[in-house]
């Protein structure tokens, strides 16, 4: 229920919070149970949880909700009742018994955990439901015959929780076996080192009381036994991307990892076999150890993100085809040519289509990051990917999903390739002569002690080797990269994999996407442009939009509204002309806002220009000017394009016209390329050219038209509003809100390069150290037993601190 | 000495039970989501309305 403290805290704010979703209210925001909501969704989530007892919900958390702004659910989830795709989403369906698991992105806080897993409390049928934060996962049991699958996800949407379903959902199951199998290796490897440790205490210490020749022996071979898992099971994914490399001919930092551990491994099993001494198992189980710690830092990665999302992510797994007159649920790949399709308000148009319909209002924000509804007439070709404003549309499929216009875009070759690995990482060029070196080095040593005294010849190679084992040098980049990758995430930079902190630092040149990217998408300001308006003739207009849902009418109200009390004013005659725009009466005098063709050619040709989308506005039948959306830059552009004009090249590739020319040139530098009306080849075509002339080039985009160049790019980050919103396939995901510091990431990943640096050359001394004694025939296995874990280590530990306190130095944490 | 022996080998069995108490709790998934249990633990059940039908109480985890 509610809480009062709660209440006078907002009381002291200067806006009204909603009290479901924590957005500021508008003035004609509903008051309701005395609590303020921004919008009639929110209201009746509240209505729904305070029936059902479930208001606890809003006390673990202050405006826990999802704003339901703009969400018509009616009809969405029709889809769900065909049977062949319900089977294909639900995990398990016999009888009354049906589990599904859904992807819930708005998951964000612990009343979401809560309210999701009482479930049970708001619909009948819901045995049981259990949230994975993390993952932002919900798992349900239900039961079929009480709760269908549609009803089930209509109830996760009315309350804010709208599941994201998609037919690929298998390659997320992976993953998770992947990151559970390194879990276990670290425990099994942490488990050997821990007891040989134990084991090899005697040894270390040279106690009297182990003469005994027998103990000694059993102790070996338990060590031997312990042993066991680490070589063969622990470390089979270092042969594996060794023998890999190798097939490739390339040596990556894995061949002298394995190299290492096989020579360390041989060498004391011989020792022990012929009973020379206990070996160098130890080291080897810490070595492991310490290897897989440092690869499950690297790993952890944002698993409720998604970095590798295509088309079919965005687009509606069926939609209603209409045959001889009647209504069928369709999957969308099974859309042939010239089937009749039928779109209902706020659905995704999922192929190239010609509208049947009179007139449909088409948003594309999800291809261009454009929000502003096109018109559209009958007969007009409409893309795929658009969304329809307004009532149900019926359209023709020109061409299959798979073939259009934007989709198209997924058949070019670069969406095929596995990796691209344009740029080498640091630690596995110097791999390449690492392996040589010590190669070279253990030989000579060979061949040296074979005239010097030829008993020792093959234990100092083999110790050459021994101490080699680049651990320090293996170790110092997972850790300083997951560590960097740490702080990034702080920032609101999520990074894919560690390994794309360090390919930042090779970066020469910076391709910005303008909508969406540069400038905001939501919040355009309204620009006014004409003879003057009296206050009198403001009022009137607010009146009038205020019965409009339409953007530019909220935008016209917001901005113009604020502080006036319309509601004395008479309203008559109101008309809303879909696409084209509004019309009515307030007090006597007829007012018309919207595009040209409802003032009937009252605008003389010379007052028509510019190109941006303009709200043009008449009263009583003169004209008298209009409201233009101004695109808004986003917060500390300009700053951050002057830190990077000397050190990168810049271009800009925008979809849209060259209407904000003149501004981007006040924040760009003159050498900065500006392309405009590129279509989404032409961006990727635009990044290969760059390519080919050797640059290596940062992308930062945000709409689907962007994802060939995302992916084509050395690295692609993907900038949106919402973390949780859709994001094309990309190398790290990007606040947009926090663009400004882009020169502060690239500069720290800089900062994360030379402190890589500084850990190879400490380890580096270590090997120097070791080599030494190895060389000389002194590496005794307390020797050994000492320097490597203590090279390991204080790598880790200075790779570790050199990162958080360069983070706190550049004020990142 | 052959006691040293004895010892050493309850030792590695006592670390044993360990490590399959580890293996098998990775394995049961404790280790997939390690955020959540610690929000769901203190939410506290309040007194429901006694309504026939809410009272069930969720089915435990298999």
């Amino acid at each position: 229920m509610a809480n009062p403290a709660n209440d006078t805290v907002k009381d002291l704010r200067k806006d009204i919070l909603c009290y479901h979703c924590g957005d500021i209210c508008r003035d004609d925001h509903i008051h309701f149970d005395n609590k303020d909501f921004c919008c009639n969704g929110c209201k009746t989530v509240y209505e729904i949880l305070n029936e059902n007892d479930l208001c606890n919900y809003y006390d673990l958390q202050n405006n826990p909700g999802i704003s339901l702004k703009s969400k018509d659910l009616t009809d969405k989830y029709h889809f769900l009742e065909n049977s062949e795709i319900r089977d294909q989403i639900l995990d398990f369906n016999e009888g009354s018994v049906a589990k599904v698991q859904f992807y819930i992105p708005s998951i964000h806080c612990s009343s979401c955990i809560w309210l999701l897993e009482n479930l049970y409390r708001l619909k009948e049928g819901i045995r049981y439901s259990r949230v994975n934060f993390s993952r932002k996962e919900l798992n349900i049991d239900f039961d079929p015959q009480v709760i269908s699958l549609k009803e089930l996800v209509s109830t996760l949407s009315t309350i804010g929780y709208e599941p994201f379903i998609s037919l690929e959902q298998e390659k997320g199951k992976k993953q998770k076996s992947v990151n559970k199998n390194l879990i276990l290796k670290i425990g099994i490897a942490g488990f050997s080192f821990g007891n040989i440790m134990l084991l090899s205490f005697p040894e270390y210490f040279g106690f009297e009381g182990i003469d005994d020749l027998f103990i000694q022996q059993f102790i070996s071979w338990l060590n031997v036994v312990l042993i066991l898992p680490v070589v063969f099971y622990c470390s089979t994914d270092y042969f594996k991307s060794a023998f890999s490399g190798l097939k490739q001919k390339y040596i990556n930092i894995d061949v002298p990892i394995s190299l290492g551990i096989i020579t360390l491994f041989m060498v004391s099993l011989f020792q022990v076999i012929f009973q020379l001494g206990p070996g160098y198992l130890d080291s080897l189980s810490g070595l492991l150890f310490f290897l897989l710690i440092g690869k499950w830092i690297q790993n952890k990665t944002y698993e409720g993100l998604s970095f590798e999302r295509d088309y079919r992510s965005y687009f509606p797994l069926a939609v209603i085809r209409l045959k001889d007159g009647l209504e069928e649920t369709v999957q969308v790949n099974r859309l042939a040519k010239s089937d009749e399709i039928l779109i209902r308000n706020d659905e995704i148009i999922p192929a190239d289509c010609i509208l049947i319909s009179h007139e449909a209002s088409i948003d594309y924000s999800f291809v261009t990051g454009e929000s502003t509804p096109v018109y559209k007439k009958k007969g007009d070709f409409i893309y795929a990917g658009g969304r329809q404003q307004g009532p149900a549309i019926h359209l023709q499929v020109l061409k299959p999903t798979s073939q259009s216009y934007l989709t198209q875009l997924w058949n070019n070759e670069t969406f095929k390739k596995e990796e691209k690995s344009r740029i080498q990482l640091m630690v596995d060029k110097i791999s390449r002569y690492f392996t040589a070196t010590i190669l070279i080095i253990a030989v000579s040593g060979l061949i040296s002690w074979l005239y010097i005294d030829p008993s020792k010849a093959w234990f100092v190679f083999t110790s050459v080797l021994i101490v080699a084992c680049p651990c320090a040098l293996s170790l110092s980049t997972p850790f300083t990269l997951g560590n960097a990758m740490n702080i990034f995430g702080r920032n609101h930079l999520y990074i894919k994999n560690a390994n794309i902190v360090e390919k930042l630092t090779n970066i020469d040149h910076i391709v910005f996407d303008k909508t969406g990217t540069l400038t905001c998408n939501r919040r355009g300001l309204l620009s006014y442009s004409g003879s003057p308006l009296t206050e009198t003739e403001k009022s009137w207009i607010i009146k009038l939009v205020a019965n409009s849902t339409h953007p530019f009418s909220r935008g016209i109200l917001s901005e113009f509204g604020k502080g006036k009390d319309h509601n004395i004013l008479s309203l008559s005659d109101y008309r809303e002309i879909k696409g084209k725009g509004i019309a009515g009466i307030v007090n006597n005098h007829l007012i018309k806002i919207g595009s040209r063709e409802i003032l009937n050619g009252e605008i003389k040709p010379d007052n028509a220009v510019g190109f941006q989308a303009n709200m043009y506005i008449s009263i009583d039948n003169i004209y008298k000017g209009s409201f233009s959306v101004q695109n808004e830059y986003r917060l500390g552009l300009k700053h951050l394009i002057s830190d990077l004009a000397p050190l990168y090249s810049l271009s800009i590739l925008s979809g849209d016209n060259e209407s904000e020319m003149e501004k981007l040139k006040d924040i760009f530098p003159e050498n900065t390329e500006m392309n405009f009306r590129q279509k989404p080849e032409q961006k990727l075509e635009y990044i290969e050219n760059l390519q080919k002339n050797g640059k290596k080039v940062l992308m930062l985009g945000d709409g689907l038209n962007d994802a060939g160049a995302l992916i084509k790019s050395d690295i692609g980050i993907a900038v949106t509003d919402d973390i949780t919103a859709f994001t094309p396939a990309s190398d790290a995901i990007l606040d947009a809100g926090k663009i400004g510091d882009l020169f502060s990431f690239l500069k720290f990943s800089d900062l994360s390069r030379k402190i890589i640096m500084t850990s190879f050359i400490i380890s580096f001394l270590y090997n120097i150290i070791g080599m030494s004694f190895a060389l000389m025939g002194k590496l005794t296995p307390i020797i050994a037993a000492v320097l490597m874990p203590a090279s390991s280590i204080s790598v880790v530990l200075f790779a570790t601190f050199a990162v958080h306190f360069m983070a706190r130095f550049k004020k990142m944490i | 000495m052959s006691v040293i022996i004895l010892l050493i080998i309850f030792s590695i069995i006592v670390a044993l039970v360990f490590l399959f108490a580890f293996i098998w709790a990775v394995k049961s998934g404790q280790y997939d989501d390690t955020e959540s249990p610690s929000v769901r633990i203190l939410f506290e059940e309040k007194k429901k309305k006694n309504k026939q039908g809410e009272s069930k109480d969720p089915v435990e985890k298999r």
